[in-house]
């Protein structure tokens, strides 16, 4: 799956980090490292994170895991 | 396209081209359908494959946690586009209403947005920038090249310019157990966006953590072996490093070549448009039908006094696209202005840097709350005796209280909201690099005479 974190509304709270750690990591004391593209296995615990963020800065894919159609141009 | 009479028809059945399939790019075309826009909508990118995102490029990516290729940006809503990608756009054609792209395709379109961003400035001299080596930080590829060159062990990664981004590269040798020297022209890191007292600090932070900071010097030739190889640097005072990777940090360019013989206000600034992100003509004149978003637009922001302000900033390009995208849909009275306060965030040596405001618009800053020692504080900016920045170093939480410190116009210096003054909360001079190191020189000539016939011309001098 696919996430994006808005990380200038990050304040640090680290729920996600609590909820999901193996996508999220907190890098010293208020710093979010994430995995853009979690594991699958993972989603529960990514959707988790996303509803509990205090800043809803988490950005989940809502395509679903159906490809969105990129034709590359010759 | 320009009467309400026919937005309605224009919203149903029109043609919208988006040139620069990145952040701004893809958050624009997901608003303009959300706005509901039904119409063909276009996608042209230079570079191959779905949009990504690219601050993890320089951290995530680096630490060899996450692969380059696994940055590809989540989907809010399906967008149904053409996507034409890997052939950057050649050249605009306002009187016929056209994109050209490299391989000479022409696609008409009603509306544009330009979202075609910044690439990395390249090391200047070529066949120095050649040898296996040297890095730029900017694609997918830039950062893959980098990840592996990080794993392959070098004995000493060397990077050149300690702006944001070098600073973080640096972090991430460190976190990695590499040894690194950085070489920066100005006297310290962060300088030239954050100010010589917040330089200062971030210049303490880098040494702490065993970086060989060398400031005040200019690199001036990167060495390589037989084999092509990058080998060694030499400085301006006369000294060298051998080391086996160079980074070359020193900013971007903005990707405004292709619009040179376009008719609309661009430069190595930008491309110039209104606060609702409405391209300018060359003579300053707004358009109705180009749209600019992300960090290749410059727009004036009413806060700091009309000033044209171009941000590469990841918030900008998200909120600017969706201003645009509501704009490009919407009559005159309906259209919205691009206001909210700029913000950005840095990860470098365990600490979260985040800003709000424009830093540079400044002339004195004051330490209002936290420690500087312990790393967990927060500066506020100050220009003529009003709140216009602020910078959190692990204090995020309280950015929003400054936000409307800048908002309200608040007096500065302003009173610490915590206990936790500082116990020497005296504003200093900001001290940033004077006009003349960030004059960029003229980009237009005036001529003619008479109301009538002024006009600006554009002036070649695009570096």
């Amino acid at each position: 799956m696919r996430i994006v974190v808005d990380l200038s509304r990050c304040q640090g709270y680290a729920q996600c980090a609590f909820l999901a750690p193996d996508a999220f990591r907190m890098h010293g004391e208020e710093a979010l490292m994430y995995d853009p593209s979690p594991d699958d296995a993972q989603r529960e615990q990514v959707l988790r994170a996303a509803a509990a963020c205090p800043l809803q800065a988490i950005v989940v894919d809502r395509l679903e895991g159906r490809d969105a159609a990129v034709e590359v141009s010759p | 396209m320009s009467s309400a009479t026919t937005l309605k028809g224009f919203k149903r059945d029109g043609r919208i081209v988006i040139v620069g399939a990145s952040l701004a790019g893809l958050r624009a075309a997901e608003a303009l359908r959300d706005e509901g826009f039904t119409g063909s909508l276009t996608m042209i990118g230079d570079e191959l494959g779905e949009p990504y995102d690219r601050p993890p490029l320089s951290k995530q990516v680096l630490t060899g946690w996450v692969p380059a290729e696994g940055t590809t940006l989540p989907r809010r809503r399906d967008i149904d586009a053409e996507w034409l990608l890997g052939v950057p756009a050649d050249h605009l054609d306002l009187a016929t209403n056209h994109v050209r792209l490299a391989d000479g395709r022409r696609i008409p379109f009603d509306r544009m947005l330009i979202s075609t961003g910044v690439r990395a400035r390249p090391w200047f001299v070529e066949a120095e920038a050649a040898l296996d080596g040297v890095f730029v930080v900017r694609t997918r590829e830039d950062a893959d090249g980098l990840r592996r060159a990080m794993a392959a062990g070098p004995s000493r990664v060397l990077v050149i310019g300690a702006g944001f981004t070098g600073s973080e590269i640096a972090s991430i040798c460190r976190e990695r157990g590499i040894p690194v020297t950085v070489a920066e022209l100005a006297p310290a890191p962060l300088v030239g966006g954050l100010g010589a007292m917040i330089g200062e600090v971030a210049a303490d932070m880098q040494r702490a953590h065993g970086v060989d900071l060398r400031c005040g010097v200019k690199v001036t030739r990167l060495e390589g072996d037989a084999q092509g190889r990058f080998r060694r640097a030499h400085f301006s005072d006369g000294s060298t490093v051998d080391a086996d990777v160079a980074v070359v940090a020193l900013g971007g360019i903005r990707n405004t070549e292709w619009l040179r013989d376009s008719g609309l206000a661009v430069g190595v600034w930008g491309v110039a448009c209104d606060s609702g992100c409405r391209a300018f003509d060359v003579n300053g004149l707004v358009t109705d039908d180009i749209f600019v978003a992300g960090d290749v637009a410059r727009c004036p922001n009413p806060i700091y006094e009309y000033r044209f302000i171009s941000l590469e900033h990841w918030a900008n390009a998200v909120e600017q696209a969706e201003i645009a995208a509501h704009n490009m849909v919407s009559t005159q009275a309906d259209r919205w202005p691009h206001l909210s306060i700029p913000t950005f965030w840095s990860i470098q040596f365990g600490v979260n840097i985040k800003s709000v405001g424009v830093p540079t618009y400044a002339d004195e800053v004051v330490v209002t709350q936290g420690s500087v020692p312990d790393h967990r504080f927060v500066a506020a900016y100050g220009y003529q005796g009003r709140v216009t920045a602020a910078v959190s170093f692990n204090n995020a939480k309280w950015l929003d209280h400054y936000r409307q410190l800048i908002e309200t116009a608040a007096p500065f210096p302003p009173s610490c909201p915590t206990p936790d003054q500082p116990a020497d909360a005296k504003p200093v001079p900001v001290d940033f690099p004077g006009p003349t190191l960030l004059a960029q020189g003229a980009t237009v000539v005036v001529t003619g005479h008479d109301p009538g016939e002024r006009r600006v011309t554009a002036m070649r001098q695009h570096r």
